[in-house]
């Protein structure tokens, strides 16, 4: 997750919720997200929260499994203290940092927390983030056995160049062999790729597409490259030292994703992830159809009923918390009724048959012809009730929804 | 109390024999004010201590850019060989664009010091005003200033003066403002030199406006020299343009602070107050006479300020526009000059077309409706006054390119201007250069001492409003000094050039040029636009045409990538806000047809910043 943390007000100690988090939450799914804000080392253009060994000092990796099953406890305490309705987890996400930095077994242990706590519901989907290079068969079995249903590789790219300005360490043979052992545990497998890196070219980016189509993975994602504020590429471009992506590059190595993986029977359900069949992250759409999620860990952010809120950063100050029984939370927002729409609508847009056009107000829908006209809504969807981006609308979602809204 | 004057004369009891009545000419910075201060200091009216640099200059903006916007007049005590006498000190505004403001102050003076800065020698402006001054009659003392600064070269500068005026160079006094010396030898040449006011103490009064200031606890205050006759307090007043009568409340002399006195007699100076709240109701040039026993005749010399310079002022916040507007009501009451009604534009929203004098007044004006009242504003391209004639002989005045008509046109007519430049002479060529380029035809050329030329050209004023002067100061390194006069109107084949944004014309961006410049004025707006106006989600032509007729055009590539890739949960929050700021920053966009524009587009376009941008 980003480190730029937004403005807001400061949370409870005790993590207490607002009657108003419980209206209508059985209705809603509930989902766990790990955060493992551990990374050997730190790629020059990520700002999530996340750690080298070396940055975290008075922390052990190995007391941090610990410290995130007391929060899974927390929550389970807060939820009930808040009047919510118990539900057994939907959906259960491993993020990072890198979580296969730890052994097999701390996940695991998380894991098992989560299900002696909350239980989990026939069929949850459970997800760990991967690198390549962290993880290999047993470890991966192992995972698979504890109830893990699919990883997620951080592939990025499969040309060297690429890897080496994005400063992924792991060798890109690597990818085939622990796509093949996630697949022999039986894990479905997504592979997450990044476009627009400073010295890609069309070309390289084709060649990184069709080495993951190869792989036959369930699930793709594919991010452009944004160089965040504070990074050390956002550094490095400031220098000179590299070019910053261009946007139109961007977009032609957008559409070429689409079309190469709608060739290979892939279909896009958000603007950024494809997958074949129902493959679809049933974890990530969670957060775009407004479900409640608990998010565990330093600098998680959570949802539920309407509050947002977001955990202390340092790991060491989140292990302090966590010993002294407190909320790990430093900031939190209730969204008023109208924010809540507006949230609704800026995910809702992004996602394919995300928008029951006669559940929006008068004024978005006054708009959709208009971005049916200008190509960016799919018109026969509309007709049938759905708003659907069309692929240029894919690269515009930004605008659309602020025609929705009269941004 | 003055060191040398040991009776002070009081005014209305002051024959014109003990009065001397003077102003300085000098160019901006050559030292004016800090000399004033020293007389005020030398002759005892201000002391020391209540001492502000450059006293007379009150608005901060003069003091800051150190040049003298509004005159006034101070009345200061001093003797010559015993014999005590007033002097009246009137500072004149010191720029080309309030020349008739000066030709007034001139008017009310028997002499004029000249005062040139000894290390730079005479600007083109100083020399437009002692033509006045001459032209007046004016008794001329020459003064070198700053002859304390190590550059100063007062033998050369003595030389160039003495061939200008006449006289011998050792007659130029040689004083520095800054330390006070040859101060006092100034008063006493001035005593000595300038001749003493000649009136007919018994005719009907006649006094000429040379200044009028609003003031916003007093109304207007009426500067005024009195040429016939007397003025006492009380007493019914009557203007002679307007015929309007006003009772004096209030009559009396600067000093520098206003002390009311017994009144006002044969040419003395000193300040009306009648309660009037707006000076159009006391206008510079104008009569005073007595309401009672009017005199038939007025004074020679009055006319109406006439606005040279027009351009729209827009607030950058559209909400600010009733404070524009009040704000602009405010400044009329002090400036008689400043003209404007209301204007609509598609690019910025509800404005003023307003009138100037020149472009500093223009400068000044905004500066400040922008200081004074905290607006933000842009000013539209200065246009001047054309006079275009249609084929079937319709005659409309121009004063902003969205009237020029659109049918068939017979000629059109603008003002031209003699313009003088100053300067060293090695710049020569390139401000001849300068001046070709702007359909100047060249007068002459004279030389003042040995390397420095005054160059006259006749130039369309249009040319001239339009970046003329920040060019020739890039030109010569800031050396060149520049001064115009109107001298009438020349018939030219201009043309109006209209800037099309997918179409839509973007009013603030017409213009009147030259037909042969047309193709330049279309190429650099279209182009800058583009450079400036944000990628939307189609592409947008941006065209510059004569009439029907596309002399250029660019156009912005449709933005293809709007789209944050990630959005998960921890990026809700963040990704909303973004929208809410984005939601602000289109309460200043401004939509031309389908297309949102910045603000900031419109306004770096306008002012150029795109080019300057460039060439650092």
């Amino acid at each position: 997750m980003p480190s730029a943390l937004p403005l807001a007000d400061p949370a409870p100690l005790d993590g207490a919720l607002p009657a108003t988090a419980a209206a209508g939450s059985s209705d809603r799914n509930l989902g766990m997200y790990l955060h493992v804000p551990f990374c050997r080392v730190r790629c020059g253009y990520c700002d999530f929260n996340t750690y080298t060994a070396s940055e975290v000092r008075g922390v052990k990796q190995s007391d941090y499994a610990d410290e995130a099953i007391a929060e899974v406890r927390f929550a389970r305490r807060t939820l009930d203290a808040a009047g919510i309705a118990p539900r057994p987890i939907s959906t259960v996400f491993f993020g990072g940092g890198t979580p296969t930095l730890l052994p097999a077994a701390d996940l695991v242990s998380m894991l098992d927390a989560v299900r002696d706590d909350f239980g989990l519901l026939p069929g949850a989907e459970v997800t760990t983030e991967a690198n390549p290079d962290s993880v290999d068969a047993e470890y991966l079995a192992q995972l698979a056995r504890a109830g893990f249903t699919r990883v997620s590789f951080g592939m990025q790219s499969a040309v060297p160049h690429v890897l080496a300005t994005l400063e992924r360490t792991h060798d890109p043979a690597r990818v085939p062999l622990v796509v093949r052992a996630a697949r022999e545990a039986g894990l479905q497998v997504s592979l997450d790729l990044i476009y627009g890196t400073p010295g890609e070219s069309l070309e390289n980016w084709r060649t990184s597409l069709a080495a993951a189509v190869a792989e036959e993975p369930d699930h793709i994602s594919a991010y452009s490259l944004i160089v965040e504020v504070g990074t050390k590429m956002a550094r490095q471009i400031a220098r000179g030292q590299v070019t910053e992506p261009d946007e139109d590059l961007q977009a032609d190595m957008y559409e070429l994703a689409d079309a190469m993986l709608a060739e290979a029977g892939y279909g896009w359900y958000e603007v950024s992830n494809w997958a074949r069949g129902d493959r679809v992250s049933r974890h990530n759409l969670a957060y775009w159809q407004g479900h409640d999620w608990w998010g565990v860990g330093p600098g998680a952010h959570s949802h539920v009923g309407g509050v947002r809120w977001w955990n202390v950063k340092h790991p060491a100050a989140y292990a302090d918390r966590m010993h002294a029984g407190v909320s790990p939370a430093v900031g939190r927002e209730t969204l008023d009724d109208d924010t809540r729409e507006v949230e609704r609508v800026l995910l809702g847009t992004r996602v394919r048959g995300g928008l029951a056009i006669d559940t929006l107000a008068a004024p978005a829908r006054a708009a959709v012809a208009g971005l049916i006209a200008d190509g960016l809504v799919d018109g026969s969807a509309a007709v049938h009730g759905t708003l659907d981006l069309t692929l240029r609308g894919r690269l515009l979602a930004d605008a659309v929804v602020r025609r929705l809204l009269d941004y | 109390m003055s060191p040398r004057a040991t009776t002070v004369l009081q005014p209305a009891s002051t024959p014109p024999s003990a009065i001397r009545n003077f102003c300085i000419i000098a160019h901006i910075d050559h030292g004016k004010s800090t000399l004033a201060d020293r007389m005020l200091q030398i002759t005892g009216v201000v002391d020391e201590r209540s001492m502000r640099a450059q006293y007379l200059d009150r608005m901060d903006i003069e003091r800051e850019r150190g040049i003298t916007i509004k005159s006034q007049a101070v009345r200061m005590p001093w003797s010559l060989d015993g014999v005590p006498v007033a002097l009246n000190m009137i500072d004149t505004p010191g720029h080309v664009d309030f020349t008739y403001e000066v030709s007034r102050s001139l008017a009310a003076c028997e002499g004029a010091i000249l005062l040139v800065d000894a290390a730079q020698g005479i600007e083109a402006q100083t020399l437009a005003n002692l033509y006045l001054a001459l032209d007046n009659d004016l008794t001329i003392i020459p003064v070198l200033n700053k002859i304390d600064l190590p550059a100063a070269d007062p033998e050369k500068y003595a030389k160039e003066l003495a061939s200008l005026i006449g006289g011998k160079p050792e007659d130029v006094l040689r004083v520095s403002g800054k330390t006070g010396q040859g101060v006092e030898e100034l008063l006493d040449r001035i005593t000595e030199l300038v001749p003493a006011p000649v009136g007919d103490a018994d005719a009907p009064a006649r006094a000429m406006i040379f200044d009028s200031v609003y003031d916003a606890y007093r109304g207007v205050v009426t500067y005024v020299r009195m040429i016939d006759g007397s003025f006492s307090p009380r007493e019914k007043v009557m203007m002679m343009s307007t015929k309007s009568t006003h009772e004096l409340l209030e009559i009396g002399a600067s000093s520098p602070e206003p002390v009311a006195s017994a009144g006002l007699g044969v040419g003395e100076v000193g300040y009306l107050i009648t309660g009037v709240k707006d000076v159009r109701l006391s206008k510079v040039g104008d009569t005073v006479t007595s309401a009672a026993k009017p005199a038939s005749i007025a004074l020679k010399g009055y006319s109406e300020p006439k606005p040279m310079v027009f351009s729209g002022l827009y607030p950058i916040d559209g909400s600010d526009y009733p404070v524009l507007r009040e704000a602009l009501d405010k400044l009329k009451l002090s400036d008689a000059a400043l003209v404007y009604e209301p204007e609509t534009s598609v690019a910025l929203g509800f404005g003023f077309r307003c009138g100037f004098l020149g472009l500093l007044h223009l400068e000044i004006i905004t500066e400040r409706l922008e200081r004074e009242f905290n607006l933000d504003l842009i000013a539209t391209a200065p246009s001047v006054i054309y006079e275009v004639t249609t084929d079937d002989k319709k005659r409309i005045t121009v004063t902003n390119p969205s009237e020029f008509p659109g049918g068939k046109i017979a000629s059109v007519s603008e003002p031209i201007v003699r313009a003088a430049i100053l300067s060293p002479k090695d710049y020569v060529g390139t401000i001849m250069e300068l001046c070709q380029g702007r359909r100047g035809t060249l007068i002459g050329m004279e030389y003042l001492g040995e390397d420095r030329v005054e160059i006259k050209y006749t130039m369309p004023l249009g040319e001239i409003v339009f970046d003329f002067f920040d060019q020739l100061k890039s030109r010569t390194q800031g050396y060149a000094s520049l001064d115009y006069e109107p001298v009438g109107d020349q018939d030219a084949d201009l043309v109006k050039v209209d800037i099309l944004l997918q179409g839509e014309q973007v009013d603030a961006f017409s213009a009147i040029v030259h037909r042969e410049k047309a193709y330049a004025y279309g190429t650099l707006m279209t182009e800058r636009l583009r450079k400036l106006i944000p990628r939307q989600q189609f592409e947008v032509p941006i065209q510059a045409a004569i009439g029907a007729r596309i002399i250029a055009r660019e156009s912005i590539r449709a933005m293809r990538k709007d789209v944050l890739a990630k959005c998960y949960g921890g990026d809700i929050s963040r990704k909303r806000k973004l929208l809410e700021k984005q939601k602000e920053g289109k309460k200043r966009m401004k939509m031309v047809g389908r297309v949102e524009v910045p603000q900031e587009a419109f306004i770096a376009a306008l002012s150029g910043d795109t080019e300057t941008k460039d060439k650092k």
